[in-house]
């Protein structure tokens, strides 16, 4: 039965597949940040004249990007915190983990500012600010990297999201989701640098924290474990992995700009 | 094209019909031969069209049973027989294809359908109308186009309910004239009708209904001559008869 | 306003410069909308009919439950397609997943309820309508339900177009089978939320217009065939 059903659908595949399908090809599970900065529209035409090899972007949180890799739903994943990409390894999903870049998270918020932290060089101390006024604040609340990294702060500033008031709103959403709500109830976020370059919907919304080490947001690149899934595609999957923390990689990383501005800075050693 | 044997006659043996308490039809034994015409006569509410649908099998007695020259209802019986209804029920197609439709139920090899099935178009006026579809047809033609259906079908027995009943008088007199020929053709007819005049001009026998249960079963010219029942006298009489 | 009006020039400018990459957008969006309704009318209708003719003991039940998932939610559809072709699933040794055929599987489930449902409802209003003259001619099981979809086929169609319109404006599910693969599962449904997350709401809502007009132009060209054809046939 399912044999039969299986057949059923690779013919059926086959009706479907647009004409001239490419054949060569990896799944990279990826997050949302890199994939709405434009990155990848810059990086994947360049890895694809030299290899041949098309690199399919599944762009989720990076929760759901761990997740996937599990499954064995993709050959390799872009994602960025550390602690979630180490236990990964740890539990023999991933293997080889490698650092590629960094970016930075920037702490955003209303121009009327009603917390007070404009200019301010410490982002804890913002965030601590924000709570005591019971500010609005906009939190992605989708177990994302962005989302894991704002966690931090908030247990550096010793404030207790979880004890509610109103002020602090979890929205489940990605990035851009993220940041159109809080443009529309003037509340803050913590944003990667990427997404906030190419966003266009941002209102009253400004930067109003930057540079601070602890906004440091660091991706690394993982190949799932092929003896965990035999259906991986190992060595394609390889051939990005090096790519990727290369030379060329590296370089293609660091010319990427919006308006003049360099997003990513490669890290890879 | 038709069997030489007939499924006639058919008998009726103590027949009733209820609907939950309610007896609508009671105790009916009845004998009805091949080449007679029957035509069913009752006030209305009398169990004629419920009478006419129990011996084609639409439904099925609670009590008594209806047989066909011995056999009971089935299948086979039933592909020899054919019922027009008051409303014809056409499909939405061309009227050629509904008789088309007939002729591939019962079996008819693709190649003949064509020709049987002008041929039946022809037999009732409807030639020109072939490629028309059904659906836009006049109420007469419907009817006729009825008619030619069952006739592709070559039924041994034709139940007519009401044929006429929404038709002005000009299509009803061609549906008449439709009767006759399958009369002369060898089909036997049992027909309802609330047309005095027209159970006048067709029947050769009368049943007479009444409160479900049946009162006269006699030659058209007797029954119509000196009915001998007090409600058939005053049905005739054009008396209300409750 | 000045939002409405940027987005309708947005949409202009998509339309009448014949984007390359929207255009694929779009035929992928028909393409895998389109297959899916072609596999759940052929699935739906049959089934749809079966339901309005036979009685076998929990039609009832069968029924009720057709007509509550004509509003399954699209996410949990794609949620369970994934779990299916995931190739920690029972079918992920397929490699389907984040392809169109698992977006059109998706969406046929999604569909298949519309269509069977609607079928079921179309069909015994015409058997209370041809039951007798049917059952008279001594018309089968199979010939029953052939003729009455046929019969039943104006009404049918609209049917196909709730079906239809229901696959095109979903999100939920090609977002979690198909993955919104740039140039390989992307589709208009999943570009708008794309763009509407990355803050561009013109571009967003330049291409629902687009979206809104493909579908209204197929619903009325079958409106319009529809109309003649009733006219025709009666």
């Amino acid at each position: 039965m399912k044999r039969l059903l299986l057949a059923a659908m690779a013919l059926f595949s086959l009706a479907v597949a647009p004409a001239g399908a490419e054949e060569r090809f990896i799944t990279l599970a990826s997050t949302t940040s890199t994939e709405q900065s434009g990155l990848f529209g810059h990086l994947l035409p360049a890895f694809k004249a030299e290899t041949g090899i098309e690199v399919r972007v599944v762009a989720v949180g990076t929760g759901q990007a761990l997740k996937l890799g599990e499954r064995g739903d993709a050959d390799a994943l872009l994602v960025h915190d550390r602690a979630g990409e180490d236990k990964f390894v740890a539990e023999g999903f991933g293997i080889d983990r490698r650092d590629v870049m960094y970016n930075d998270f920037v702490v955003v918020g209303p121009a009327s500012d009603p917390a007070g932290i404009k200019g301010g060089k410490d982002a804890v101390a913002a965030f601590a600010k924000i709570a005591v006024a019971k500010a609005p604040f906009a939190s992605r609340g989708d177990d994302s990297g962005t989302h894991r990294s704002e966690l931090r702060l908030w247990k550096k500033a010793e404030v207790d999201v979880k004890a509610g008031g109103g002020w602090y709103r979890e929205l489940g959403a990605g990035m851009g989701p993220t940041l159109n709500t809080a443009a529309g109830m003037n509340a803050y976020a913590l944003a990667d640098r990427g997404t906030w370059a190419s966003f266009k919907n941002r209102q009253s919304l400004a930067i109003l924290v930057e540079g601070d080490r602890a906004l440091f947001n660091p991706y690394g690149s993982i190949l799932v474990n092929p003896e965990k899934h035999k259906a991986v595609k190992v060595a394609d999957a390889k051939a990005w992995h090096l790519w990727l923390t290369g030379p060329k990689g590296q370089a293609a990383i660091a010319s990427f700009k919006i308006d003049g501005e360099q997003l990513f800075f490669g890290d890879a050693k | 094209m038709r069997a030489p044997d007939t499924i006639l006659p058919l008998e009726l043996d103590r027949v009733g019909f209820a609907a939950g308490e309610r007896a609508l039809l009671d105790n009916i034994s009845l004998r009805l031969e091949a080449g007679v015409r029957t035509v069913i006569l009752g006030p209305n509410g009398a169990g004629k069209s419920l009478l006419l649908r129990l011996c084609h099998g639409l439904l099925t007695p609670s009590a008594g049973s209806v047989r066909w020259s011995g056999a009971a209802e089935g299948e086979p019986v039933r592909r020899r027989q054919a019922m027009v209804f008051q409303r014809p029920v056409l499909l939405r197609r061309s009227a050629v294809a509904n008789v088309r439709y007939v002729l591939a139920l019962r079996g008819v090899p693709w190649r003949r359908r064509g020709p049987l099935a002008m041929e039946a178009l022809e037999r009732f006026g409807l030639a020109p109308l072939a490629p028309r579809p059904a659906r836009v047809l006049s109420g007469g033609e419907q009817q006729r186009l009825a008619l030619a259906r069952a006739w592709a079908a070559g039924p041994d027995v034709l139940f007519l309910d009401e044929p006429t009943s929404a038709l002005d008088p000009a299509a009803a007199l061609s549906v008449e004239m439709a009767v006759q020929e399958f009369h002369a053709s060898g089909t036997k007819i049992v027909m309802t009708t609330h047309d005095l005049g027209q159970a006048r001009r067709l029947a050769d026998e009368v049943v007479f209904l009444s409160h479900g249960r049946l009162v006269e079963h006699a030659p058209a010219a007797e029954f119509f001559k000196g009915p001998k029942s007090a409600q058939a006298r005053a049905f005739l009489a054009g008396e209300l008869v409750c | 306003m000045s939002d409405l009006s940027q987005a309708l020039s947005v949409a202009l400018d998509l339309v009448l410069t014949l984007d390359p990459q929207m255009l694929g957008i779009v035929r992928l969006s028909v393409q895998v909308s389109g297959l899916a309704v072609l596999l759940a009318g052929l699935i739906g209708l049959p089934l749809g009919a079966v339901l309005a003719l036979s009685a076998f003991p929990g039609r009832g039940a069968v029924v009720v439950m057709l007509n509550a998932f004509m509003g399954l939610p699209p996410v949990v559809v794609g949620l369970g397609v994934y779990l299916l072709l995931s190739r920690a699933g029972p079918l992920g040794e397929a490699g389907l997943l984040f392809t169109p055929t698992a977006m059109v599987m998706a969406q046929t489930l999604l569909v298949l309820p519309i269509v069977a449902a609607l079928a079921r409802q179309v069909v015994a209003d015409l058997w209370e309508e041809y039951g007798e003259q049917l059952r008279s001619l001594g018309v089968s099981g199979v010939g029953r339900l052939v003729t009455l979809l046929w019969d039943g086929r104006f009404s049918l169609l609209t049917a196909i177009l709730a079906g239809f319109g229901r696959a095109a404006a979903e999100v939920g599910a090609v977002m979690i089978v198909g993955g919104n693969i740039k140039g390989v599962t992307r589709t208009m449904t999943t570009t708008i939320a794309l763009e509407t997350s990355k803050g561009d709401l013109p571009l967003a809502m330049g291409l629902g217009l687009i979206l809104i007009a493909l579908v209204t132009l197929v619903n009325a060209g079958v409106f319009l065939m529809g109309q003649w054809a009733r006219r025709r046939m009666g």
